[in-house]
């Protein structure tokens, strides 16, 4: 556990397990896997934006996730995500929601 | 430690009460090839050891002619699955490559799933197998219509046993096997009395042996419905498009999140960007088991499909969020099929 943030071990999220560089090779392909996390963030943040979050990388072992007003939090994998973003956003963050979805296709 | 796995497969036996749970395990119990097997079990009393016992461990475990260990559970699953485990790396019971865990007929198997995949210690030492179900020919079709739990063990089940089938005339059997479809469209369903149970084979079903067990046909069910009044529906999407892994993980996550309890599975195989084989994708409600990498597509159709059952999710609603995501590599299509 880092003593610092508190983030236990490492993700085993099942978004981790395929086989591609970047993606479950944490040992072997650091430079894909900091790509695959990057892409992650690109794509959280397409929905995230619409609640005034944005994610980040933290030191490639977890995201942070802020709000506007600076609110933060750790969060380890994209099963802790949503349970983290709808905290901050004091609201549900359905991804069935007609609002949502028009914003996301109006700005692919 | 010598035979055993790295990974111990773990198989739930589920079912309604009074559906054959227990008359199927005390029969299985007694075969030789369920030797490496550990059983948790609710009651001894209930399964009638007493003919199949060679020694008594302790309260609550026994060890049977056949060689498998025979555990009741009492208190939390996890503790007495872990005890197992420590039992094992001492020595103290025979390795055991495979558990068997019998649920309470009321029970929903998703929590003992759930236990597997996030208890610190058994995470790293156990997996999830398959999940058997066993269906009362005579009353199933009611229980779907009213007990949820019915429902659910149903829907998440890898392998259907069809029981007291002999109890029942034919149409009865027929419309049981309807209604089981109709919760359950693809999964291989064996009908007890007429099909060979053999304890390998059920114990060693696996939730994804491979694209042609996937079947991944999902009929239109009219009737669902109205024969169950549960909102419950079944469709599939074809998608024309190669996926974006990715955007995928990040649609299907927060799809579970919020709906998980409304998706009750989730299956397909997907045409991932980037790769040349498919990536078979198991969810039932929020859990979803590591994507399975098959080796090559089971026919000339590389486009991806996805089945759900979902209680109350239109899915028009499902196909347009998934665009909207992005989760298609390119501008394609996703098409709902039924």
């Amino acid at each position: 556990m880092c003593a610092l943030c508190g983030v236990l071990g490492a993700s085993e999220h099942w978004a981790d397990a395929h086989a591609r560089p970047g993606a479950f090779t944490r040992n072997t392909g650091p430079l894909e896997r900091r790509r695959e996390r990057a892409r992650r963030v690109t794509a959280a943040n397409r929905v995230l934006g619409a609640f005034g979050m944005v994610l980040s990388d933290w030191q490639g072992s977890a995201f942070l996730l802020a709000t506007r007003t600076g609110k933060t939090v750790l969060v380890g994998d994209l099963g802790h995500l949503w349970v983290s973003a709808e905290a901050l956003a004091g609201r549900a963050l359905d991804p069935l929601d007609p609002a949502l979805l028009q914003r996301l296709e109006a700005a692919p | 430690m010598t035979g055993v796995p790295d990974f111990t497969p773990v198989i739930l036996l589920t079912g309604f009460l009074g559906s054959g749970k227990t008359t199927l395990l005390s029969r299985l119990l007694a075969d030789p090839t369920l030797g490496d097997t550990a059983v948790l079990i609710n009651e001894f009393g209930e399964v009638a050891l007493d003919h199949h016992l060679v020694e008594r461990i302790d309260d609550t475990m026994v060890l049977l002619r056949s060689g498998c260990i025979c555990c009741t559970v009492r208190g939390e699953l996890a503790e007495a699955i872990r005890d197992l485990h420590s039992r094992r790396a001492r020595g103290s019971v025979p390795p055991f490559r495979r558990l068997v865990i019998e649920t309470t007929g009321l029970a929903d198997p998703l929590p003992a799933m759930t236990t597997l995949t996030t208890d610190p210690v058994l995470r790293h030492h156990f997996r999830m197998g398959a999940i058997v179900a066993t269906a009362d020919a005579v009353n199933v079709a009611r229980q779907l219509a009213t007990q949820p739990e019915s429902l659910k063990q149903v829907a998440v089940a890898d392998l259907l046993i069809l029981t007291k089938a002999d109890l029942c005339d034919a149409a009865t059997a027929a419309a049981a096997v309807a209604a089981l479809r109709a919760v359950n469209p693809d999964t291989p369903l064996l009908v007890a009395g007429t099909d060979r149970l053999d304890a390998a084979d059920i114990f060693d079903a696996r939730p994804l042996p491979g694209a042609s067990r996937l079947g991944l046909r999902c009929d239109p069910v009219a009737d669902l419905a109205a024969s169950h009044g549960s909102g419950l529906s079944s469709f599939s999407l074809v998608i024309d498009e190669a996926v974006d892994w990715t955007a995928f993980g990040v649609w299907l996550s927060a799809l579970l999140h919020r709906h998980g309890d409304r998706v009750l599975r989730v299956k397909g195989l997907l045409n991932v960007a980037g790769s040349e084989a498919p990536v078979a994708i198991h969810g039932v409600q929020q859990l979803v088991h590591v994507p399975v990498h098959l080796a090559a597509w089971p026919d000339d159709d590389r486009r991806s499909r996805l089945v759900f059952i979902t209680r109350g999710l239109e899915p028009a609603a499902i196909s347009r969020s998934l665009r909207a995501f992005g989760v298609l590599a390119r501008a394609g299509t996703a098409e709902v099929a039924a």
